[in-house]
């Protein structure tokens, strides 16, 4: 073992610094050179400020805007440290529900959910991914349907027509990618900068 | 279940397919010490490292030194990785001004990227500091890839070679793994997953304000370069606690495609490093059959149960599949294929939270690492694994028509396997016995964040994923305790090292025997009827030994769910 001890130690200090160190700070050189934004988090700046990632979803509550899927990521209790309190989109600490197939918390959560959603919009059908959580608690994007199911919330509360809504969603809409892969998408934070940009105008 | 689903699940398997024969070429290239394209550059630095470490290249080592060398490594950089955690406060790159990680939970993390499980007790972006996840995790994540890949090697070349004393040096296989196929390969794709969205920088989080005016802190950090490892590797340890379910870590269902291949990729080669070694590419080829049938038969399993959607969601009628814990732009199929991947190698990252798939879609991932993850498996243990399988089959062969069994010209006689008996055996050692510790002990019950047959899977899915050294979780599972910390650790370096040692020890055994010519009594072992042996063998043993704990967990679960019933946590 004795005689091991040599190489190993030299290899493991070196090849560390080679793929601990080298590696990753080259790396995030190359890359903050040759793709700055995208590196960066693919930062959103409105007004000289941060507005989000238009890769991270945002918590979005009010009746003028599109929301995203409900999420299951948790802050740190402020009155008492050693607990949890419901933060949705906490992009500092990403989570899902792990509720199991069959939870009663989960058939009580999505069920609720699905009535209040069918109050706002009686008669259609409500999309799956607006009663269920994501994986990482902070999902971008939501289904055309789920979009196109808020139009008449949005259009209500924003006084638009719902056609122009409808025409907004359309443009938003991301195919899979090479026609094959994913799943086609809508941004919500993408659709909501576009709509707060059609009021200013 | 759609068309687009099925072609899905055809691309990757024709895309890995593809990838098998220039990947194989190249790495038996490196294995063999021949000159590759890359020796100019990295030739000078290899014979450099040597000098500096004492290493005479052309010394070989038998088993027992190969062996010991791996343990020496291992056990410095165990070491190493602790004191990173414990003192990540007191070092630099750590903008977030993480405080220093618990001991229970650094032995956790250290024992976990070690053997290659990468299981996350840790929580990512709200425990590591920049600097633990880059000197720590990520020099982890290659070393312990490079280390399976080098005992496979060892292996192919205890079947590869005749009356041999050596199987191989330990510091070259490891050092030119690293530097030939690892890294290379890491730099490429870390440029191509910056290029769809993935964060690279040192900065400290961003601060946001929301559309909304709420205040949103978005953790970034040099996530592709330890990305592009964390697959490429097999490892799986996250970035962030979602891991590639966060859409920092997986951000397109381009960059998902990549990930899920490169999973796949290197061991799929290294069964064709196996045939070109052996001088039969067919052997290899056989070998990736058997893999590859088990795999496609899972996929179809976890597709069609998530197709179908869960109990709780189609009996409220929102029907479409199983969308909780799963992101929009992977859907239904990139979600399940991944799950599958990442459980057949021993991978461990997921894209989905597989704590809340269907009763069925979470039964495959489970099985599949309880089969001992040799279904491509991890870089270079999941050939190993399999080859302890061959082992195995070939003896039931030979049983079967009262001849010593042989496999590529090599007897194969009761050392070899007790051997792969002993390996075979460890992990359900582990998975149950852990399992069944826990389900008795208070302490071990207060992990399932479910209850019923569902809280039973959390506890069994963990041992078993640190067992099979995969690291992916049923996530509601509280495993931040100290019972938990020390039983997992436990289970996966047993089922790292006692794995290794005794496949060590066959090639030892088998690289010092002479070769039997072939005869006419010769079991052909490259043809469709070994294929069906191999696979018979590994269910048969796989489902006998698991079926009992798989039918208290998911499959309970399954009928419970299917007759409208569900579970509340403290009633």
């Amino acid at each position: 073992m004795l005689t091991h001890l040599r190489p190993a130690l030299v290899l493991l200090v070196a090849l560390t610094g080679l793929t601990g160190l080298a590696y990753p700070l080259a790396m995030t050189g190359i890359a903050g050179t040759v793709f700055p934004a995208r590196a960066a988090g693919s930062l959103i700046e409105r007004d000289g400020k941060v507005v989000g990632s238009s890769l991270i979803g945002q918590s979005f509550t009010g009746a003028g805007y599109f929301h995203g899927r409900p999420s299951a990521t948790t802050a740190a209790d402020p009155a008492d440290s050693a607990k949890t309190v419901p933060a949705p989109y906490n992009a500092a600490n990403s989570m899902g529900s792990n509720l199991g197939p069959t939870s009663a918390a989960l058939a009580e959560r999505v069920k609720a959910d699905r009535d209040a959603l069918q109050a706002e919009n009686p008669g259609q059908p409500v999309p799956l991914d607006l009663v269920t959580t994501s994986g990482s608690g902070l999902d971008p994007d939501i289904s055309p349907e789920a979009a196109l199911f808020q139009v008449p919330r949005v259009a209500r509360a924003r006084n638009l027509p719902e056609e122009r809504l409808r025409a907004l969603v359309a443009a938003a809409i991301q195919g899979r990618t090479l026609g094959l892969l994913g799943e086609p998408r809508v941004n919500v934070l993408g659709l909501n900068l576009a709509l707060d940009d059609l009021a200013r105008r | 279940m759609t068309l687009n689903g099925w072609i899905q699940i055809a691309l990757f398997c024709a895309v890995v397919l593809a990838l098998v024969k220039p990947l194989g070429l190249y790495m038996t290239r490196v294995f063999t010490g021949a000159r590759t394209p890359l020796s100019p550059v990295l030739g000078p630095v290899e014979r450099g490292l040597y000098r500096a470490a004492g290493i005479d290249a052309g010394h070989e080592q038998s088993w027992l030194g190969y062996g010991l060398a791996m343990l020496a490594f291992h056990a410095l950089g165990f070491v190493l990785l602790y004191a990173v955690l414990r003192l990540q406060a007191l070092l630099p790159l750590n903008p977030m001004e993480q405080a220093a990680v618990a001991p229970d939970l650094a032995f956790n993390t250290a024992a976990s990227f070690v053997t290659n499980t990468n299981w996350q007790n840790y929580g990512g972006e709200s425990t590591l500091s920049y600097l633990s996840q880059m000197l720590g995790l990520t020099h982890q994540n290659f070393l312990s890839a490079a280390t399976g890949i080098a005992l496979a090697v060892a292996l192919i070349r205890g079947f590869s070679r005749a009356s041999a004393r050596t199987v191989g040096s330990f510091w070259v296989d490891l050092t030119r793994c690293t530097l030939y196929v690892l890294l290379p390969l890491c730099a490429v794709l870390t440029l191509f997953y910056v290029a769809q969205g993935m964060p690279q920088t040192l900065s400290p989080y961003v601060e946001a304000t929301t559309l909304e005016g709420a205040k949103q802190t978005i953790a970034v950090g040099p996530v592709a370069s330890q990305v592009a490892i964390k697959m490429l590797g097999t490892n799986g340890g996250g970035f962030f606690n979602a891991n590639a379910a966060h859409p920092f870590e997986n951000p397109t269902a381009l960059a998902n495609f990549v990930q899920i291949v490169t999973i796949f990729a290197l061991g799929a080669a290294l069964t064709n490093v196996f045939g070109r070694m052996v001088g039969d590419e067919r052997q290899g080829w056989a070998i990736l059959a058997a893999m590859m049938l088990l795999f496609v038969a899972g996929a179809a399993v976890t597709y069609g149960a998530e197709a179908a959607g869960s109990p709780v969601l189609n009996g409220l009628g929102l029907t479409g599949g199983n969308m909780e814990g799963k992101e929009v732009r992977f859907g239904i199929i990139a979600s399940a294929l991944f799950a599958v991947v990442t459980t057949a190698a021993s991978c461990g990252a997921v894209n989905a939270m597989h704590d809340s798939f269907t009763a069925l879609g979470g039964l495959v991932p489970m099985l599949n690492m309880q089969l001992g993850e040799i279904i491509v498996g991890g870089v270079g243990a999941g050939l190993y694994g399999m080859l302890v399988f061959v082992v195995v089959a070939i003896f039931v062969a030979g049983l079967m028509v009262g001849r010593t069994p042989e496999y590529l010209g090599k007897k194969i006689e009761a050392r070899e396997v007790k051997m792969a008996m002993l390996a075979v055996l460890c992990l359900p050692l582990m998975m149950l016995g852990l399992t069944a510790l826990a389900t008795v002990l208070p302490a071990g019950l207060a992990g399932p964040a479910n209850a019923g047959p569902h809280g039973f899977s959390e506890i069994l899915y963990a041992f078993t994923s640190a067992a099979a050294n995969n690291g992916s979780a049923f996530g509601g599972l509280t495993g931040n305790t100290l019972f938990y910390n020390v039983t997992l650790a436990l289970g996966m370096l047993v089922g790292r090292f006692f794995v290794i040692l005794p496949a060590l020890a066959i090639a030892g055994s088998l690289a010092a025997k002479k070769r039997v010519p072939a005869s006419s009594g010769t079991f052909p072992t490259d043809g469709g009827l070994f294929v069906g042996l191999l696979v018979g063998v590994i269910l048969i043993v796989g489902g006998l030994t698991f079926f009992p704990s798989l039918a208290l967990g998911p499959v309970v679960e399954h009928l419970a769910g299917a007759a409208g019933q569900t579970f509340a946590t403290g009633g």
